[in-house]
């Protein structure tokens, strides 16, 4: 690894310490709105493990979220607990405990574990149909979470959750979210994957399995999204619809804001929705800021951000990073580019 | 007898073949400017949700139904309009994925706006609701809004194909849909031709709306929402590109949910999204460009 490189780590790593300084400054009740941006970030990076990467889009991955939420959920409500929030609940699953730690490690593994099995038929597929396939798969997950009593709480929230997701909690998910991210694209793999996304046939032809690429990256990128759906329940009593439709908008669009092109992307653009998002949250319950009090009616936030998606995705569609991450500048001077030849459409 | 075998009744026989009809039109609606843009508007259901509400505020002020319809036609089709001048113009050329990203930003956001103006409850379409009522035909009960809505619809599709095949405004879509450059080149007005989709496919909404809130008066902010996720997979299993293709996939998702719906018990039918979404899934494995499409050339560089 070059020491040039070091800020494409460094820099996103640096972003999420300041939030959770930051979290850390404020009061609880404002803490809040940071525990929630941190978790947010892991989200986010985790969908760029794959979108970003493979340039495939997917609207299954809050799926693997859900999965992780109802994983790391069941398995640390107390005992005494489990009959009153889920009746239904199957025989092993009731008498099964686990720490908090062990909740997390088996959220991103029940992740992993059903990204690759999805991912093994799914990852044919491009485009459009990868699309569609991807939020069949969301939608497949949802109504099975919603009506399946036997694996959890139904429609009922994971209300007894111990709830030991503090600051440094989610701040670390967050970091080991961007450390694997790094890892995964500083990788071969990673560069084989995003290979294929700048020219599949150029890459195939260089002997590149565009599929078994995306596989891996699927897979990765659900066990995050696990580890994170792990985080999300120790930190709030999370019910089937926090998981479903909105926080897919909301983190496709943090995506699609930051630019899905980089890590660096991901993070700010996590970090820039969430903190306009919690602004407005707070602002529509009424908020004084340097002497000037808001008070929004509520919806305001989801307006705001879905015009500032909008926006950025017909003025600027790489995202404000424009796909860029941070790196030291080079010593040698630049080779002009080759000019570029447009792909006939 | 199919539905002796299948063990269901003859209302819901008719109550699946209106979903399948209506499901069909909006295939249509989305198909179209995707011919014609490569872009799947997402934010499709809430141009629906917007002629729903017309319908059922006009209801509640009172206004006969014949001009609650016309309030809808004028709100859907103004809002269509509005979306291809604000968003997808200036979207043009991005790729679809983007596109698709957009769409559903937009959806997100009208939805919101209606959370704000209308409230979460929702309004009731009382004037079109003597259409719910069912009519008696040889000793077997079946809702009027599932015959007006099968008969709309086969109106509409005819109509929608004599257009399609008969004028030149039909060919040029044609035409845009299969290669948009070439047929610039060729001297088909790019903007007519979009501006033709989005203006026929948002006809489509309005009248999608109008039997959408006949089969449910009660109007709500994501109304629409779930018909418009199903009947998008159902556009791209029958095959995207083309209209009828876009057609059948439409009609045959409606018509498998609305069967599937009546048949299955009350435990399993709850399970029914799973069931359609996995169908889906399958589809788009074996078959990626479609069921109902011929096997498609392989996209060159």
């Amino acid at each position: 690894m070059t020491v040039r490189r070091l800020p494409e780590l460094l820099g996103p790593a640096a972003l999420v310490l300041a939030t959770a300084l930051l979290g850390l400054a404020v009061s609880v009740s404002l803490q809040n709105y940071f525990l929630d941006t941190l978790v947010k970030v892991s989200i986010v990076v985790a969908l760029y493990v794959f979108i970003g990467n493979s340039g495939v889009l997917s609207f299954g991955h809050i799926a693997f979220v859900a999965l992780g939420v109802w994983t790391a959920g069941v398995l640390t409500v107390p005992e005494s607990q489990k009959n009153a929030i889920m009746p239904g609940l199957a025989h092993f699953l009731l008498h099964t405990n686990v720490g908090n730690v062990a909740s997390l490690a088996l959220a991103a593994g029940v992740g992993m574990l059903f990204a690759l099995i999805v991912g093994l038929p799914l990852m044919r597929l491009s485009g459009l149909a990868a699309g569609i396939a991807t939020f069949a798969v969301l939608e497949i997950v949802n109504n099975l979470l919603r009506y399946w009593q036997a694996i959890g709480p139904g429609l009922n929230a994971f209300s007894s959750v111990p709830q030991t997701t503090g600051i440094w909690q989610a701040a670390i998910g967050a970091f080991i979210c961007i450390a694997v991210a790094y890892a995964y694209q500083r990788s071969r793999f990673g560069r084989q994957l995003r290979a294929a996304r700048e020219d599949p046939a150029a890459a195939a032809a260089a002997g590149i399995s565009i599929y078994g690429q995306r596989l891996l990256a699927f897979a990765l990128s659900g066990g995050l999204a696990g580890l994170a759906g792990g985080i999300y329940v120790h930190l709030l009593p999370i019910e089937v619809d926090n998981v479903y439709l909105d926080l897919t908008f909301l983190t496709l669009a943090m995506l699609v804001v930051g630019g899905a092109g980089s890590l660096l992307g991901a993070v700010v653009g996590a970090l820039a929705v969430s903190g306009l998002d919690s602004f407005l949250s707070a602002a529509e319950n009424g908020v004084d800021v340097f002497g000037w009090h808001f008070d929004l009616p509520t919806g305001t936030s989801v307006i705001v951000v879905g015009t500032l998606m909008a926006v950025v995705l017909i003025l600027r569609p790489s995202g404000l990073s424009g796909g860029r991450e941070l790196s030291l500048p080079r010593r040698r001077p630049r080779v002009p580019d080759l000019p570029k030849v447009r792909a006939p459409t | 007898m199919i539905v002796a075998v299948l063990n269901i009744s003859w209302q819901t026989l008719a109550d699946a073949l209106s979903l399948g009809g209506i499901y069909a039109l909006m295939a249509v609606g989305i198909g179209l400017v995707f011919g014609v843009l490569r872009l799947v508007n997402f934010a499709y259901g809430q141009l629906i949700m917007a002629g729903a509400y017309s319908i059922a505020y006009a209801s509640v002020w009172g206004w006969p139904a014949w001009a609650g319809v016309l309030l809808c036609f004028g709100v859907v089709l103004a809002l269509s309009m509005l979306m291809d001048w604000l968003v997808f113009r200036p979207l043009r050329g991005h790729s679809p994925a983007v596109m698709l990203v957009a769409t559903f930003a937009i959806a997100f956001l009208l939805q919101s706006i209606a959370v704000l103006a209308f409230g979460q409850l929702g309004t009731i379409a009382s004037t079109i609701g003597p259409l719910n009522q069912p009519w008696d035909i040889g000793g077997v009960e079946i809702r009027k809004i599932a015959i007006v809505s099968i008969a709309v619809a086969a109106f509409c599709l005819v109509l929608l194909q004599l257009l399609l095949t008969r004028t030149s405004i039909g060919l040029h879509m044609r035409a845009a849909a299969m290669d948009f450059t070439t047929s610039r080149m060729l001297g088909v007005r790019a903007n007519r031709v979009v501006g033709g989709a989005v203006l026929i496919s948002g006809l489509l909404a309005a009248v999608s709306a109008f039997m959408l809130t006949g089969r449910n008066p009660q109007v709500t902010p994501i109304f629409g929402l779930d018909d418009t996720i199903i009947v998008l997979a159902g556009v791209v299993l029958g095959g995207l590109t083309r209209p009828i293709p876009a057609t059948l996939g439409g009609f045959t998702i409606g018509f498998a949910s609305g069967i599937l719906g009546g048949a299955l018990p009350t435990n399993q039918s709850q399970y029914l999204p799973s069931f359609l979404f996995g169908a889906v899934i399958v589809v788009l494995l074996l078959r990626p460009n479609g069921l109902f499409t011929r096997a498609a050339a392989v996209e060159r560089l």
